[in-house]
């Protein structure tokens, strides 16, 4: 029998992982060096949890209880009926664990009035309480919900009054600061490695300017907000946002793992998105929203639930997953509404009660998409065909409910609802089924809001086989692009839905036929547009006026991924982003294609410009003053001329002052070259003062070919 | 795992060189792991000054082999490291996408010039205070070429003020090699795809005041 050699494992793993220490470096190994996996720490604290953790912690480990009170007083026969009854309510908002209800009894074992539900996490809980706090179970009866851990807190109330400490005043910085400046320069925020820079654009000067610079000030991505006042920034416990000339935290919001966020359109609530993955695969994705009020931070509202009742129709996305987002907001500046779509209904929200609006859904049958208009509460829905009833398309005036036009659609495949910027039009992208059921074809309803009765147009493209790759509405204006075709190389097409003289009707105004271009972007203020063939198209710019209707100008920004306008409609920044490895960074444009400057930077993340706070003029106004620019202009010349000697002295102050160090430099190592210099000349003696080279130009003559032609006389 | 990087010092006589050659160096001194790239006298020939892969700059004593002196200069392999024509700096050309300006004397780093592709080799300019810089990504990655033909540029940086002020176009494939000529007047440049460009300046380079 061969003996069996003893072998020895370290020796075995040393051999297999020939570069990896053996076992774990007791000795020498730092805490402060770990890198933990992204979302999760491991339940080691870090530094930068100086927050308190919320409330949820709680001492007495029953975070995940609530007591319901007022309850019907019920006999033992009842118990049952009524625990089931309770579990089926709790069961819809979160999970409830097993025998986590407990109602107890009194002498005569009748229930006491009061039950304990235990849900499986604080959150649940807190979820729970929030939406059944004041249910009604019937005429006599109304829910009292509160946290078992409440009843611990209160208790622990001081007897004696403690007048709460008044902190003194201390004056907030101007919020609007970046819109005084005297450049009229515009700021953007770019992310680079794990930098972020706020950065002030300055065309007229070919170069950008830094306004505030901070290193790992994000997790992920920052995020302006619609008015531009605020600057979010996204952490593992929530969400921070801040503001002013230097740029100081304003608020935070807690929201663990939060993952999305939307501003309210004029920035009063800001809303919160998490989706949590369940520890039990057999479970359900769970999703976490919360609506804060931006100013003080406190949060309004939780919407908690199961993702698959928050994916309805055009919330879906890819994989069951959400398209981000969820709850949409009403135009205007009143952030008055907002909305999801739900199973065959919308579920509209007021604020500040942040309730249903009457308590009630609107109830639409098949519904699968919704936009508002961005300018007023007005909803435009799409319902499919449900049985006999045709699909719709309606508009619905809130918080009246009035359907206010509504047109059926037939042998629909497909709908996209396009509002226009500003809320004058309204086009829905309809894909219908041909004759043949085995292909599509593409027509858009044109609706003009503005008009009595709100006059609606239909618009078929001339040729019916072609697809409609890209849509977008002229802000400002009253037309609107489109790129369709078939090839590599698709047509772009321009219709107007007035005409010279004001009279409606969908007008086309011409084709650019053959463009490699995958993406419009229109300038914010309408009459020039940016047709762009980005990423695999390897970034062909086109920049084009729609009035004249002529190229302005063809570039190309090599490997391109986006391009932004900035909110003046004066210069376009595209960018290269670390999707690719190489070529990182962005060029910045102006308006009619001319390249002002480029800056490269590795890795780089996001481009996004600052918004402006909406102008306070009138739209008539702002014609009137486009029309009459020349004039207005001649006044504001003489101060930029002057503001611009100025900023060009900075410039040139800092150069000469890099001149001047440099100089410095050269002159304390001038006795060192020297030096150098006389070694040279020392070791090669003579040669030394030799040219070191001769240029001599020589004539080479070259027969190439012989050739006899005969000379006609 | 192959040989340690080493420094090989040969006699050179010139007059005797065709019989001379082959024969042992006179001295070898071995540097730290990190491929060496470039090579130069310092210091009246009493320092050699070598670049690392992994962006090392290290200063040596030619006698004794003594490392005087090493700093990592930049964050990867420098490919290519020029001297200055008054021989008390260089410029070193490194796959971390930027080249910079080195003091011989301290290995300090006196500017850095910025791009967005990895630099393979730059020059500075003996007449001006230009410095060039060719570059482009690795042979082997290039799968997307620029759409207009010749899209590898030789890019010119302000030596002072370390902004870029021109490229030229004209190879197909990554630029290797830069060199000025001696006299300032043309500079030259050879890449990955076999083409050794000899540009000379027109009256524009020496008479437009770029800054």
């Amino acid at each position: 029998m061969a003996a069996v050699t003893e072998l020895d494992p370290l020796e075995v793993a040393r051999s297999l992982f020939r570069d990896q220490p053996a076992g774990f470096p007791y000795e020498n190994f730092d805490l402060e060096e770990l890198i933990l996996p992204e979302d999760d720490d491991m339940g080691i604290r870090s530094d930068e949890d100086e927050e308190e953790e919320e409330e949820l912690e709680t001492e007495t480990g029953f975070g995940s209880v609530i007591v319901v009170d007022c309850l019907p007083v019920v006999p033992e026969d009842k118990h049952e009926k009524l625990a089931n009854v309770l579990k089926k309510i709790y069961s819809q908002i979160g999970n409830v664990r097993e025998g986590g209800i407990f109602m107890p009894k009194d002498a005569n074992n009748m229930s006491k009035g009061f039950a304990f539900v235990e849900f499986f996490s604080p959150q649940e809980a807190q979820a729970a309480r929030a939406q059944t706090d004041g249910y009604k179970l019937d005429k006599n009866h109304t829910f009292k919900v509160s946290m078992f851990d409440d009843f611990d807190r209160y208790a622990k109330v001081p007897d004696v009054y403690a007048a709460p400490e008044i902190k003194e005043y201390s004056a907030a910085e101007n919020l609007h600061s970046w819109m005084l400046d005297k450049l009229s320069r515009d700021q953007f925020a770019i992310k680079y490695g794990d930098e972020v820079v706020v950065m002030w654009n300055d065309g007229r000067r070919f170069r950008s300017e830094e306004a505030y610079k901070r290193t790992y000030w994000t997790e992920s991505f920052v995020q302006w907000s619609p008015m531009g006042n605020y600057l979010a920034t996204m952490h593992r416990q929530g969400v921070a946002v801040w503001g002013g000339p230097s740029f100081q935290r304003l608020a935070r919001y807690s929201h663990q793992n939060v993952q999305l966020i939307e501003f309210s359109p004029a920035e009063k609530y800001l809303m919160t998105y998490s989706s949590i993955e369940p520890t039990n695969p057999r479970e359900k994705v769970q999703v976490a929203l919360n609506v804060f009020d931006t100013r003080s931070g406190k949060k309004l509202r939780i919407f908690a639930g199961n993702m698959e009742d928050y994916a309805i129709g055009s919330s879906a996305g890819p994989g069951g997953a959400l398209r981000w987002p969820i709850f949409k907001w009403a135009g205007g500046l009143e952030d008055k509404y907002f909305a999801r779509l739900a199973k065959g209904a919308i579920k509209i929200y007021e604020t500040p009660e942040m309730t249903q609006l009457d308590k009630k859904d609107l109830k639409l049958e098949g519904v699968q998409d919704f936009e508002w208009s961005p300018a007023e509460p007005l909803l435009a829905a799409y319902t499919q065909e449900v049985g006999d009833r045709p699909a719709n398309i309606t508009l619905y005036r809130i918080p009246e409910r009035t359907n206010v036009r509504s047109k059926q659609l037939f042998n629909v495949s497909d709908v996209k609802i396009f509002w226009h910027p500003q809320g004058d039009y309204l086009a829905v992208k309809v894909d219908r089924f041909t004759k043949t059921k085995k292909s599509t074809y593409t027509g858009f309803e044109l609706f003009s809001i503005r008009e009595k009765d709100i006059p609606m147009d239909v618009l078929e493209l001339p040729n019916k086989s072609e697809k409609v790759l890209s849509f977008a509405w002229e802000p400002k204006g009253h037309r609107f692009a489109l790129v369709h075709g078939d090839s590599a190389r698709p047509s772009v097409s321009f219709y107007s839905m007035k005409d010279d003289k004001g009279k409606l009707g969908v007008k086309h105004l011409g084709t650019l036929a053959n463009k490699a271009c995958n993406g419009i972007h229109w300038s914010p203020m309408g009459h020039n547009i940016v047709l762009s063939g980005l990423k695999a198209l390897n970034g062909q710019l086109e920049f084009f006026n729609v009035d004249e209707f002529e190229v302005l100008a063809a570039a190309e920004h090599f490997m391109a991924t986006d391009v932004e306008w900035d909110p003046t409609g004066r210069y376009v920044a595209s960018s290269v982003t670390s999707i690719h490895q190489m070529e990182n960074g962005f060029n910045m444009w102006s308006f009619n294609g001319k390249l002002l400057y480029t800056m490269p930077r590795d890795r780089f993340g996001q481009l996004s410009w600052r918004p402006r706070v909406p102008s306070l003029l009138p739209r008539e106004k702002e014609e009137e003053i486009r029309k009459g620019l020349k004039e207005y202009s001649r006044r504001y010349d003489e101060e930029d001329e002057a503001l611009l000697l100025q900023a060009d002295a900075d410039v040139l102050q800092e150069r000469a002052k890099q001149q001047e160090e440099w100089d410095a430099a050269a002159a304390a190592r001038q006795e060192y070259a020297a030096q150098l210099r006389a070694f040279y000349e020392a070791t090669y003696g003579e040669a030394a003062k030799e040219k070191e080279y001769s240029m001599t130009t020589v004539v080479v003559e070259q027969l190439l070919d012989v050739r006899e032609e005969p000379y006609n006389a | 795992m192959g040989s340690p990087p080493q420094l090989h010092l040969v006699d050179m006589d010139l007059q005797e060189f065709g019989e001379r050659q082959g024969s042992a160096p006179k001295a070898s001194y071995t540097a730290p792991k990190g491929r060496i790239t470039r090579v130069f006298f310092t210091d009246c020939n009493r320092q050699l000054i070598t670049s690392h892969d992994g962006g090392w700059v290290r200063r040596w004593d030619t006698e004794t082999g003594d490392m005087l002196q090493e700093v990592q200069v930049h964050e990867d392999a420098i490919q290519d490291m020029q001297v200055s024509p008054d021989g008390s700096y260089v410029i070193t050309a490194s796959l971390d996408k930027t080249a910079k300006l080195v003091d011989i004397a301290s290995l300090e780093t006196l500017k850095t010039y910025k791009t967005g592709r990895f630099v393979q080799s730059a020059a500075i300019s003996p007449l001006y205070d230009h410095v060039l810089l060719g570059g482009g990504q690795d042979a082997s990655q290039v799968t997307t070429t620029s759409a207009k033909a010749g899209g590898f540029e030789a890019r010119f940086y302000h030596k002072v003020y370390a902004e870029e002020f021109g490229n030229v176009r004209g190879h197909f494939g990554p630029i290797n090699s830069v060199a000025f000529a001696p006299d300032g007047r043309s500079f030259t440049t050879g890449g990955e795809d076999g083409y050794v460009r000899i540009h000379h300046f027109d009256m524009d380079y020496f008479t437009t005041r770029f800054f």
